[in-house]
């Protein structure tokens, strides 16, 4: 038979065949680079998991093994007394919980303006908000830092952690008002119509309907918050005042390092994200994808 | 009181005021610092005794008599050298190994973006740990090929390298990402180039990566923008050692702020380090032409 012939008699069922093949190729190497890529991603978090719970011995022990003598579950609880972790908990989630609460609402009041309301200077300063989407945080840093500080006395307080986050985030008050833009114009005039304000219009109709981009935006914020470091850092002093990323030092200088209280520690402190991205993964990945195609 | 206005004012004047959350605190807490910002970078001042004027003094300390100023920047460009190109080709790479028609997909992406979400100071915590030398795993997962690894942290030449691996860690939160540009080409662009017989090379170098491009641009700017600022993990894992050779620029910031008081000369690096963020991201638009495809555009011409 040549090839000219069999070319001519059956070209699909080559081409399909051709094309199986090389999908059956393509899956092989998938599945091998991105299982061996997942272990080098999981190995950290074991090892992590597995320096928490061995004895202090163990953990020096050379060469390093990977499965703990005993499970020294004992660890997580001394790990947590030796700081003062429910005074860091409680400044973490009070701080993070009024930042999140603060971004959500002033960046979904902001963005309704931008996106629904028509006033003069909106498309002007709507290029302003894209603009400091870009900048980077330091070149303001040193003077609000004066001003919290000097000005306003909020050294050793929560307030310069706090209060910037009612003035919307640039960033958030871009991804609302893009959201926003893709509910239909029509519903406002319904709403209108029955009688409805403006401001009505954004609390009972645009708001509910915007649950999944305001989702979004609320565990960005957690995120950012909850494992902020430089903020906190340069405004609390006080150990009362800290929050868990400023705790987790103590582990570094006055105990010589114990990893397997530093892992135990540093792994309850990722806990709370980790939860909240299995729980809204979906979200997580949404606004991600948001951020991705501006 | 509002009575008097046609709809149309008092829309406007909603429009205001809803605005002003951002409005006034962009005047307060933006703009504002950054003017104050710019004429401190003239003073001499540690926030006690009374501030100095030295006009370009600050300034030339920067360029001529600092050593580390530019020894900063240098070794966080560097970094960004490293670690900007890797990010990309690997995480495309992943995103296209990850779009084909398997099994498990969502598993995948799940395991691959977890350590993108994790960040700060318990992050930085565990990977000192990973580089310890001894008792490290890098060093334990080498043994396993007879290779001795370094002292990851407490080497000059290998620290960078240290920040890098690290970074590539969270290399799943691009390929989320261009995963989701991927699913975003339409499949009939396949379709047709498979009529004519294109290799998958051709058809990865003609057709996914021009309409991936704008996703590409999107993630080297951001990857510009927070490469600049790295500071936690330096802070913590090396505080800039051994011999400042991870004195990164944002930690070199903080010592002159933070620790010497120089609110001056640190509004200098920080004007500076602004500056070149910018300059990189125009000098990224002004390539952009040259390889960004945007489908909008060529068809309206």
């Amino acid at each position: 038979m040549n090839t000219a012939d069999s070319m001519a008699v059956a070209p699909p069922s080559s081409t399909s065949l051709g094309k199986r093949r090389t999908q059956l190729i393509h899956r092989i190497v998938a599945y091998g680079v991105l299982g061996t890529g997942s272990v080098f991603i999981l190995a950290p978090l074991v090892w992590m998991l597995s320096t928490s719970l061995k004895t202090r011995s163990q953990v020096f022990r050379f060469p390093p093994e990977w499965i703990p003598e005993q499970f020294l579950w004992q660890n997580y609880v001394e790990a947590l007394t030796l700081l003062p972790f429910e005074i860091f908990l409680l400044n973490t989630v009070i701080i993070t919980g009024l930042s999140v609460a603060g971004e959500l609402i002033s960046s979904a009041v902001v963005a309704y303006a931008f996106a629904r309301l028509r006033w003069a200077a909106r498309n002007t300063l709507f290029i302003v908000v894209l603009a400091t989407m870009m900048l980077p945080r330091q070149v303001t840093l040193i003077p609000t830092f004066i001003l919290f500080t000097r000005v306003f006395g909020w050294k050793d307080t929560f307030y310069p952690l706090i209060v910037p986050s009612f003035f919307a985030v640039p960033f958030f008050v871009f991804l609302l008002r893009q959201f926003y833009m893709t509910l239909p114009f029509e519903l406002d005039d319904a709403a209108t119509i029955d009688g409805c304000s403006k401001f009505g219009v954004f609390l009972r109709i645009l708001l509910p309907l915007s649950k999944p981009a305001l989702a979004a935006v609320a565990i960005f914020s957690f995120q950012f918050h909850w494992n902020d470091f430089f903020y906190p850092l340069i405004y609390l002093f006080d150990k009362d005042k800290f929050t868990l990323a400023l705790g987790l030092r103590f582990f570094q200088g006055n105990y010589g390092t114990d990893w397997h209280y530093l892992m135990a520690a540093s792994l309850v402190v990722m806990l709370p994200v980790i939860l909240v991205f299995f729980f809204a993964q979906r979200i997580f990945i949404q606004g991600i994808v948001y951020q991705g195609f501006k | 009181m509002l009575s008097g206005l046609t709809f149309r004012q008092r829309e406007a004047i909603l429009g205001w005021v809803m605005a002003s959350p951002w409005l006034l605190g962009f005047l307060a807490f933006t703009l504002g610092p950054m003017i104050a910002s710019l004429i401190l970078s003239l003073y001499d001042w540690d926030l006690i005794s009374p501030a100095l004027l030295v006009g370009w003094g600050n300034y030339r300390e920067f360029f001529v008599d600092d050593p580390l100023s530019l020894h900063s920047l240098r070794i966080t460009l560097f970094y960004s050298l490293m670690a900007i190109p890797l990010h990309l080709v690997l995480g495309v790479i992943l995103a296209m190994l990850l779009n084909a028609n398997i099994r498990g997909q969502s598993v995948i992406r799940t395991v691959y973006y977890l350590p993108a979400v994790l960040a700060g100071v318990a992050v930085a915590m565990l990977w000192r740990w990973i580089f310890s030398p001894d008792f490290g795993l890098l060093n334990l997962f080498l043994s396993y090929f007879n290779i001795e690894g370094p002292n990851w942290l407490g080497n000059r030449t290998w620290v960078l390298p240290s920040f890098v691996i690290m970074s590539l860690w969270g290399v799943g939160g691009g390929m989320v990402i261009y995963l989701a540009g991927l699913q975003g080409i339409p499949t009939d662009l396949y379709e047709a180039v498979e009529i004519d017989g294109a290799t998958a090379f051709r058809r990865i170098w003609h057709i996914t990566l021009p309409m991936l491009s704008p996703v590409i641009f999107f993630q080297l700017i951001m990857g510009v923008i927070s490469s600049m600022q790295i500071f936690t993990q330096a802070f913590i894992m090396t505080d800039g050692g051994p011999a400042n050779a991870s004195l990164f620029y944002m930690l070199y910031l903080y010592r002159q702020a933070f620790e010497y008081r120089n609110m001056g000369y640190a509004s200098v690096l920080a004007w500076i380090l602004f500056l070149c963020i910018l300059a990189l991201t125009l000098l990224l638009f002004r390539t952009a032409s040259a390889w960004v495809y945007y489908e909008a555009e060529t068809q309206r011409t």
